[in-house]
């Protein structure tokens, strides 16, 4: 009986712990949002954050959209031929990527290239004393410090999404047309007529908009609420990354429902 | 203060120039602690019923073992905490009390050394140091430039202004932290064991500098330390601290012939005393053969 009370305290502790972190890192994106104001006033400040999270992700991003562009393009022709429609490979790959892939693994690799970068270095700079000293030096290191790197990954997701995609569409391209010898006017042109700039374009960027600040949130926090030591940040740096690809995949499944099953 | 005021200030840290500010014109003490008890919950009290005054001018040493609360009185003093019972007064206002642009603004008027150094690793030397102008004020980025390197001049690194924290020694980094926490010529420093980790050599600069510097910019300055030799020759106040108390209070000549039995043993290093050297354990002789049986 001891036992069982032991396992249920023990559960009992870990969901609190979990509702007072949740809570606190709800405070911390409002306090984000409010101090918000230095990150436009003074855009340099976001504009480095650019180079850093998204100018630095860009060669892992376009060699893995041109890589799944290409897998796609193979493994889509394989499947249509058999059905005779090896015209619409287009289509095949620029809605895989546009609606569900670009958004995702370029979410879930921004995550593990920026997101884990921005925790490890806020963490840092907590370990260092870093942020207290700014504080002592009455300058709010939520204003200068986290607010710029949150709005730069909010800024820097959804063009390495469809830098992504586009990449990827350009690999489906060499793969489907220059190597297998699918016809390029059906496989542009049915590209063309099957996408839907509101339905399809703008549903994957609405998408990575919400990854990045959901990545770039949980990226901040945990860097902020990391303990001082060399362990506690490497620890905020394994659960920014796995957090942040939970996140990105439970939102895509809750986004896609919303948005193309009309639920 | 204008540039040239500045220029002739910082290039004279070796031919100290007396500055109005300073001590006698306000007869209030910069820091006032009064009676000050901190807990961070009911069974950790970290300090009791703390009573401090820091003089306008004055260069105080706040003493004491690892762990009894000068760092959390520091903190206290710089808005960092609040204390549980009790006040703390800077330049007559109530830091407990203030809200958090009060603080900030007082922040401003104050400057911290941090144990090491805590310089932006991101920026170069020169970047750090005019971290709090670009901040702060509306300067020109020329009159920045020129400030900063008096600033640097100050602690003789004018020549690694363009270096990063990086490639700095220990003693460099700290100088370079001195320099920047004087950026805003602060009425109050603070210094968080400033000698700590520091070469002889490193570690004479920096005690000249902090008197130096003290004394050229008509600031008050608080020292926490453990450094007995230099806090002795350095300061002209010293509280000496113990399981969150203040024990005894003095001028160094005062705390060198203290009678107080813990004092004595922490000045002059004896390595058993009121502070016994073995830690609390069974009897000697019955651990010993309680192996044998």
């Amino acid at each position: 009986m001891s036992r069982v009370a032991e396992i249920l305290r023990t559960m009992g502790a870990r969901v609190t712990n979990w509702v007072w972190r949740l809570g606190f890192a709800s405070r911390f994106f409002w306090l984000i949002i409010a101090h918000s104001g230095t990150s436009f006033r003074r855009f340099h400040l976001t504009i480095r954050e650019v180079y850093f999270a998204g100018v630095l992700s860009l060669v892992i991003i376009l060699v893995s959209g041109l890589f799944v562009g290409m897998v796609l393009g193979l493994q889509g022709y394989d499947t249509l031929v058999r059905y005779g429609s090896s015209e619409a490979l287009g289509v095949l790959v620029s809605l895989s990527l546009i609606r569900e892939l670009g958004p995702v693994v370029a979410g879930l690799l921004f995550a593990s290239r920026a997101g884990s970068a921005i925790t490890a270095e806020i963490g840092l700079m907590k370990a260092t004393e870093q942020l207290a000293a700014m504080e002592m030096m009455a300058v709010d290191p939520i204003a200068r410090v986290v607010a710029p790197r949150f709005w730069a990954g909010v800024i820097s997701m959804p063009l390495l999404a469809a830098l992504f995609s586009a990449m990827g569409v350009f690999g489906g391209y060499l793969v489907g047309v220059r190597l297998i010898g699918v016809d390029e006017g059906s496989f542009w042109s049915q590209m063309q007529a099957a996408v839907d700039f509101r339905e399809d374009v703008m549903n994957g960027v609405a998408k990575s908009v919400v990854f990045g600040i959901a990545i770039t949130w949980i990226a901040v926090f945990e860097g902020y609420d990391a303990p001082p030591t060399a362990e506690g940040v490497s620890g905020a740096t394994t659960r920014t990354v796995v957090t942040s690809s939970l996140a990105v995949l439970a939102l895509d499944f809750v986004m896609t429902a919303l948005m193309f099953r009309g639920v | 203060m204008g540039v040239i005021e500045s220029f002739v200030r910082y290039n004279s840290h070796f031919l100290i120039i007396p500055v109005a500010n300073s001590v006698s014109n306000n007869p209030i003490d910069l820091v006032q602690v009064d009676g000050v008890t901190f807990a961070y919950d009911k069974n950790r009290t970290v300090l009791r019923d703390i009573n401090m005054t820091i003089p306008r001018g004055k260069v105080v040493a706040i003493m004491g073992l690892s762990g009894c609360g000068k760092t959390t009185l520091l903190r206290l003093i710089g808005g960092w905490l609040r204390p549980s019972i009790g006040e703390v007064r800077v330049d007559g206002e109530v830091v407990n009390n203030l809200d958090h642009a009060g603080l900030f603004a007082l922040r401003r008027r104050m400057g911290m050394l941090f144990q090491f150094g805590a310089l932006f690793t991101d920026m170069t030397v020169f970047e750090n140091v005019a971290f709090q102008m670009r901040e702060h004020t509306a300067l020109a980025e020329d009159q920045i430039r020129d400030l900063t390197l008096l600033k640097l001049q100050a602690v003789g690194l004018r020549g690694a202004a363009q270096l990063l924290p990086s490639e700095l020694s220990g003693g460099m980094a700290r100088r370079v932290a001195l320099a920047r926490s004087i950026a805003l010529d602060p009425m109050l420093m603070m210094y968080d064991e400033p000698f700590a980790g520091l070469d002889p050599l490193s570690l004479g600069v920096i005690g000249q500098l902090i008197r130096r510097l003290n004394d050229a910019l008509g600031a008050t300055s608080i020292i926490v330390t453990h450094d007995v030799t230099e806090a002795l020759a350095l300061v002209d106040y010293i509280y000496f601290m113990a399981d969150g108390a203040v024990i005894t209070h003095g001028t160094p000549d005062e705390i060198r012939a203290s009678k107080e039995a813990f004092v004595h043993q922490f000045v002059y290093g004896e390595a058993d005393g009121p502070l016994p050297f073995q830690y609390p354990a069974t009897e000697y002789r019955q651990d010993l053969f309680a192996s044998v049986h």
